[in-house]
Parts: structure tokens; sequence; C-alpha cells
């Protein structure tokens, strides 16, 4: 054999937990003793993550998967010629034609999985920087126009249009504006940031130069949570590498407009993903949220002006460059356009990333990708849209992935995790925990959130020991009026709806006392 | 040389006199290289802590003099953020998620059995000083939980059995 055989085995983290580095390694050795020539790449994840490790082998009819892969299994796949798509128990045939990849819809996530995320050659070959080449033709009104037109919603929760934002930074006169990453990633449930900053960190060093060029700004921070080591070092590589190549810092791409970005690391506390928590942390304060008016478009990091958007919707914005507004909006329905990377996690057997085009119901996900629950048992509940989003029964199962659609059902999307839980789970368990994180994650300038959270657990501890438990239940949901009304940000403002859903639609788990909660 | 809590809550003190030497050094050239970024507190908070595994208490006064901040003002950082610790760790740190997505698949279980295999609670440090036992909110591993972050690593569908394994393996490693 003449050039070496490739194979992609993922570095992304969560393969990674699961073992790819060692089979990477297994790999390695194998050929190594067969004398065979084989070139490993590291690729992001596919998402397909109940098969990780996922080994892909490039053949001449195409990359071929198998998967789950152990380092034991190598030899083995030797022995089968996997190299050239060998048969093997482990075989998933043509990676392109798995349904689940399949009948997806990737326009953000479309490069993750298929190349090293930093090889900046790959990265142009599908597609990389064709959204900067297009902004820097453009004045940035035009920028921002296009964004407004496409319908890009915030994709880090609040669902705000990215293109209004952006119109307000560019407007607002300053000497200095910034662009800043929310990559704070704090919801259970949610991985799509990281998967995106480790399998295509380009991508997001792009989106942020056009939101510089579209408002001004010329230095962007990406504000990464500390649990994210992978990432981290993905992005300042990336970073490193495009600043080599004239993608950042001074003169981008030989015009007289700059642009450069720096990673900033958190430090373990969720309210530092709301947006006005961040930049103090940014600024190097404790993370308390802060009023607003002003808004930071207005009156962001450092007292200017700054465009402040999650990884995701940053993300989206090059192939809206590229391939126009109405390429983009053309996808989803309603108000919801273009895709969400949805992220179907917990007790779910096919767990992973599925981007659609906004429309799907969450029943379609749940069973025809997510295949029911990883246990085999029956899925009692959902939580969708992270800790602060209601519990789902059955019932609300057919609701659309559909930002309206889930508000109308007193749920929210948010950054799209959805979290299964099967028969086993106790419902009070959740509403308890719910208010628990609430107190451990409360920046503290609230009462109701800071107290009334605390108040929560010990109601709650009493109503499932059955003392009173009308008076209780009456209790906590005057407790959830109150942090609703008297909350400055979301996070005491939201927490009840998790706990009130998990009473409305799940009360007989409150009534039982402990003891006889436990299900067969 | 430990510095008690309520140290902390009396910024008055000289405090920056207990640091030791390597302590001190590790300080100063944080500050020194970091000082003049826009919000250098939190980077050169990472970075004591990143080359100590703690930030001394006692480093405080010391922070606030070279940023030109009050000392409550570093104070108040450092302990707003879980992250952040004044007390020297065990030679590993295991951080259990404790969220959502790992509770569906028995990481209240996990929790319970790992408190008990190392005999600590959280923010605990094993008797023979190898591993230092902490919560996390979510290691964005929430398909194939329970997930467990030891030091910068992350493991996934962690059971029983292999949480064993992998307190086997932090504590032969060094
Ligand atoms: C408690 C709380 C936590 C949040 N956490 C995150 C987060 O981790 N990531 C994120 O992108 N947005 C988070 N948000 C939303 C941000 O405040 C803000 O809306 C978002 O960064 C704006 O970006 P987008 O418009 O692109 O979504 C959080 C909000 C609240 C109230
Ligand atoms: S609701 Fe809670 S987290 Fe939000 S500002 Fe008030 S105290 Fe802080
Ligand atoms: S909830 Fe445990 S990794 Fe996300």
């Amino acid at each position: 054999m003449s050039a070496a055989s490739i194979v992609y085995v993922p570095a992304d983290a969560s393969a990674v937990a699961v073992g790819a580095d060692a089979v990477a390694a297994a790999i390695h050795a194998e050929a190594a003793r067969r004398g065979a020539s084989v070139r490993i790449v590291r690729n992001g994840s596919r998402g397909l993550l109940w098969l990780e490790p996922l080994v892909e082998a490039d053949t001449p009819a195409g990359r071929i998967a198998y998967g789950p892969v152990a380092p034991g299994d190598v030899p083995g796949l030797f022995d089968a010629g996997f190299l050239g798509g060998g048969t093997h128990r482990s075989c998933l045939g043509p990676t392109a034609q798995i349904a689940y990849l399949k009948n997806q819809e990737r326009l953000t996530f479309a490069r993750v999985g298929l190349t090293d995320p930093l090889d900046l050659e790959a990265y142009r070959a599908h597609g990389g920087f064709r959204g900067l080449d297009a902004a820097l033709d453009l004045k940035p009104g035009e920028i921002v126009e296009r964004v407004t037109a496409s319908g890009l919603r915030g994709r880090g929760g609040a669902a705000f249009p990215a293109g209004i934002k952006w119109k307000t930074a560019l407007d607002a006169a300053a000497d200095r504006k910034y662009v800043v990453c929310n990559a704070d990633e704090g919801d259970s449930g949610t991985f799509s940031d990281r998967m995106l900053m480790e399998g295509d960190p380009y991508a997001l060093i792009e989106g942020m130069t056009i939101a510089g060029l579209a408002t001004g700004a010329t230095q962007g921070y990406i504000y990464l949570r500390f649990e994210y080591p992978h990432a981290r070092r993905a992005l300042e590589r990336a970073i490193e590498t495009a600043r080599e190549h004239g993608y950042l810092g001074e003169r981008l791409r030989g015009t007289d407009r700059r642009f450069d970005l720096e990673v900033r690391i958190g430090a373990g506390a969720y309210i530092c993903g709301e947006e006005t928590s961040l930049l103090e942390s940014l600024e190097g304060k404790r993370g308390q949220v802060r009023f607003k008016p002003p808004l930071p478009a207005i009156r962001g990091l450092f007292g200017k002006p700054t465009v402040i958007n999650n990884v995701i919707t940053l993300a989206s914005v090059p192939i809206i460059l590229d391939r126009g507004a109405e390429y983009y909006r053309d996808f989803g329905l309603g108000r919801s356009r273009g895709t969400l990377p949805i992220q179907l996690t917990g007790n779910i057997r096919h767990g992973g990333l599925v981007e659609k085009a906004f429309g799907s119901t969450l029943r379609e996900l749940l069973y025809d990708f997510g295949g029911g629950s990883r246990s085999g048992r029956p899925i009692r509940a959902v939580q969708v849209g992270g800790p602060l989003g209601a519990y789902l029964p059955e019932s609300q199962f057919d609701t659309p992935i559909d930002y309206e659609a889930f508000a109308a059902i007193g749920g929210m999307l948010g950054h799209g995790g959805i979290v299964v839980f099967d028969d086993t789970v106790d419902m009070a368990a959740q509403a308890r925990y719910a208010m628990e994180f609430c107190a451990i994650e409360s920046c503290g300038k609230c009462t109701p959130c800071r107290i009334g959270s605390t108040r929560g657990v010990e109601v709650i501890d009493r109503l499932r020991a059955g003392e009173e438990p009308a008076k209780q239940e009456a209790l906590l949901r005057d407790l959830c009026d109150t942090m609703i009304d008297g909350s400055l940000c979301a996070l005491g403002g939201l927490t009840p709806y998790p706990v009130r859903s998990a009473l409305n639609h799940f009360p007989e788990d409150f009534r039982k006392p402990a003891a006889a909660r436990s299900r067969g | 040389m430990t510095t008690p809590a309520p140290t902390r809550a009396t910024p008055n003190r000289p405090e920056s006199t207990d640091l030791d030497a390597a302590e001190r050094a590790t300080t100063l050239a944080a500050c020194a290289r970091l000082k003049d970024a826009p919000g250098a507190l939190l980077p050169i908070l990472h970075a004591i802590q990143d080359a100590l595994s703690y930030v001394p208490g006692a480093a405080v006064p010391l922070i606030a003099q070279e940023l030109n901040l009050s000392r409550a003002e570093v104070h108040g950082v450092l302990s707003f953020y879980h992250y952040f610790r004044t007390e020297k760790p065990g030679r590993r740190v295991l951080r259990i998620c404790r969220a959502e997505a790992c509770q569906s698949v028995g990481a209240a279980a996990l929790e319970q059995h790992a408190k008990r295999r190392l005999g600590v609670d959280y923010h605990g440090t094993t008797a023979d000083g190898a591993i230092t036992l902490e919560a996390v909110y979510c290691l964005g591993n929430c398909a194939l939980g329970p997930s467990v972050m030891i030091d910068d690593t992350i493991e996934g569908r962690v059971d029983a059995q292999r949480f064993d394994e992998i307190v086997a393996r932090a504590r032969s490693a060094r």
C-alpha cells in the first residue's frame, strides 16, 4: 500500500470519557505491530454519542463507521480489514447513511466530526471563512441586516433576535466595543457549545470576527467554564493558528480591519452564564447580576457597548453570511427560524446531538432519534431547557420544538437540552433539587431567590414527610409566586417552573411518604 | 501552613507575612504577569491555583496591594466562586456531577458510593491525602453519564465499579 490509510478517532471530551484515547493508542500500536501504514486523525464527534468511541475508516467507498469500539476490539478490526471497510460486528456501514445522522439538518454542525478541528486547510476546504470573506466586502449595517433577515435568535436561552442586539451595539457610538461569547454552558443536559468549540473552533472564531465587523468591536472574549478543559485547549490553539494566518489580529485578511480574541476561564458559578453576571466576572468581580437597563449592547463590558451571544448563535453566523439569510430562514417555522442543535441526554438509549430545523416534536426526538429510555423502562418525564426548564409529562410530548409552542405550555426550549427520566424518577426529589440548586447558585442579590430557595427545600422536605401536606403545598406555591415576582433574573424567576410543573403533573409523588415512594 | 476559614473574615490581619516563600513567589509572579490585563483578578487567581492547587487566604492582601484593590474586594471574589479553594487539596481533585442528566442515570447512588468508598463528604480529603471530593454541576457529558472529573480528565458512564477503578488509578499515580 502506498498512501497511509486514514482512520478517524474522535478527540471530543465525551468520546474520550468513554475511552477514545485508549482506542486511538490501541490502533496505533496494532498498526505498528502489523507494519500497516495508518494515519490517525483525531476528529470531532459526529454526535452519535451512544456509539462512542466511534471509529471511521476512510475507504474508496467513503467513510465507514465502527462503534462503539473498545481497545480490545482493535486486533479483530484489523483482522476484519476495517481499514478498507471490512465487515465486523461493530460495523455501522457508511457514516453518512446512519439514520440518526442522515435525518438531521446540519447547518451549524455541518463540519463537526468531519475533520481534525484544528486543521485550518481542512476548515477552508469545507467552506470555512467564506462567511468572513463575504462580510469583509459588506458595510457593518449590511452585515447586521443579513443577520436580522435570517431570523436568527439567541441560542443561549432567551431567544432574543441576534440582529436587533447587533444593531443596538452598532448604533452605540464609542471608542471601544466588545464581542463576548457566552461559553458558560451551565445547563445540565447541554453540550452543544462544547462539541462545537472542540469540533469546529474556527467557526466560532469566524462568527465572532463577523460580529466584530458588524458592530465595530475590535476585541472579543470567550468566557469558558472551567469544566471544559478540552474546549479550552482547542480554542487556544485555534486562536493562535488563526492569528498566524491573518484571520485574527491587525489587518484582517490584508484589510485595514482588526479583531482579536482571548479565552477567559470561569470559576464554577452557574450564575455567570447570565449575561450581566458574566460581564462582571470578566471585569474581575463577583458574578453578581446587574440591573438592566442599560443593556449590555449600550453599556456592557468595562462600560462599553458589548454584543454578548451564545456559542451556537455566533457559530451560526458564518453560514448565514455565506449562504444568505433566506437559506437559513427557510428552515424552521413561525418565529423559530433555522435549526436548533438538540441534545438528547440523561436516561436515553441513543443520546447525542441532533441538529434539526425547528418543528419536530419532542416525541419524534425521544423515540425516533432517541430510541426511548436507556433503562428500557417507560419515559415518565423530560426536562427541557436546563435546570430552570419545566418538567413535561407524556401528555406534552407532541409539543413541537418551537420557542412559542414551548412558552405556551409553560416550558422553554432554552439551549436545546432534553433530559430524560424513566418511571423510577421521584419528581418530589427533582423539585427539591431545583430549589437546592437555586440556593447553591444564587448570586445573593435578591431575597426571594437567596432565601426563598432555601425555604423551598425545607417546605418540600416537610411535604414529602407528610407534615400537613395541604398547608405545605399552599406555602410552596406562594413561595414560587414570590420568587417569580421578586427576582431580578431568571435563576430566581424561573426555578419555580420545574418545581410547579413537578407538583402539577406528578402530584402523587409529593403525597406518598418517602418509604412508600420507591417504585418497582 | 493552613489558613482556617475565619482568618478570611478578618482581612485586617497582616496575612501576607504568613505566606511561605513559594506561595509568595507564585503570587507575585502571577500578579506581575497578568495585572495589566483588563479584569485581571480572575486570571490571576486561576494562575495561582493552577500553580499551587489552591489560593492561600494569606495571599489576599498581597494581591490587593499589587492590583490596587481593597482586601475586601479580593476576598469577595475569591469566596464567590465555587472553584477557588483556599486550602491545599489532596493530590487529585475528584468532582462528581450532581446535575439532572446524571441524576437520571444514577448519580445519587454514585454520590453515596463515593462518599462511603472515600470516607469523606464533599470538600473532604481522604485520610491518605490522595483525593479531595467535590461536587460539580454538569460536565457537558450528559448523554453518557454518570460523569466525574478527576483533575482535567472526564470519565463517563461511571458506575460503582468504574468509580473504584478510577480511584485506584488516581491513588497509584504518584
Ligand atoms: C441563570 C442564567 C444562566 C444562564 N446561562 C447561560 C449559559 O450558560 N450560556 C448562555 O449562552 N446563556 C446563558 N444565559 C442567557 C444569557 O443571559 C444571555 O441571554 C445570552 O448569553 C445571550 O446570548 P444569545 O442571545 O446568543 O442567546 C443564562 C441566563 C440566566 C438567567
Ligand atoms: S434572582 Fe437570584 S441569581 Fe438572579 S439576581 Fe436575584 S439573587 Fe441573583
Ligand atoms: S449533567 Fe452530568 S455531565 Fe451534564
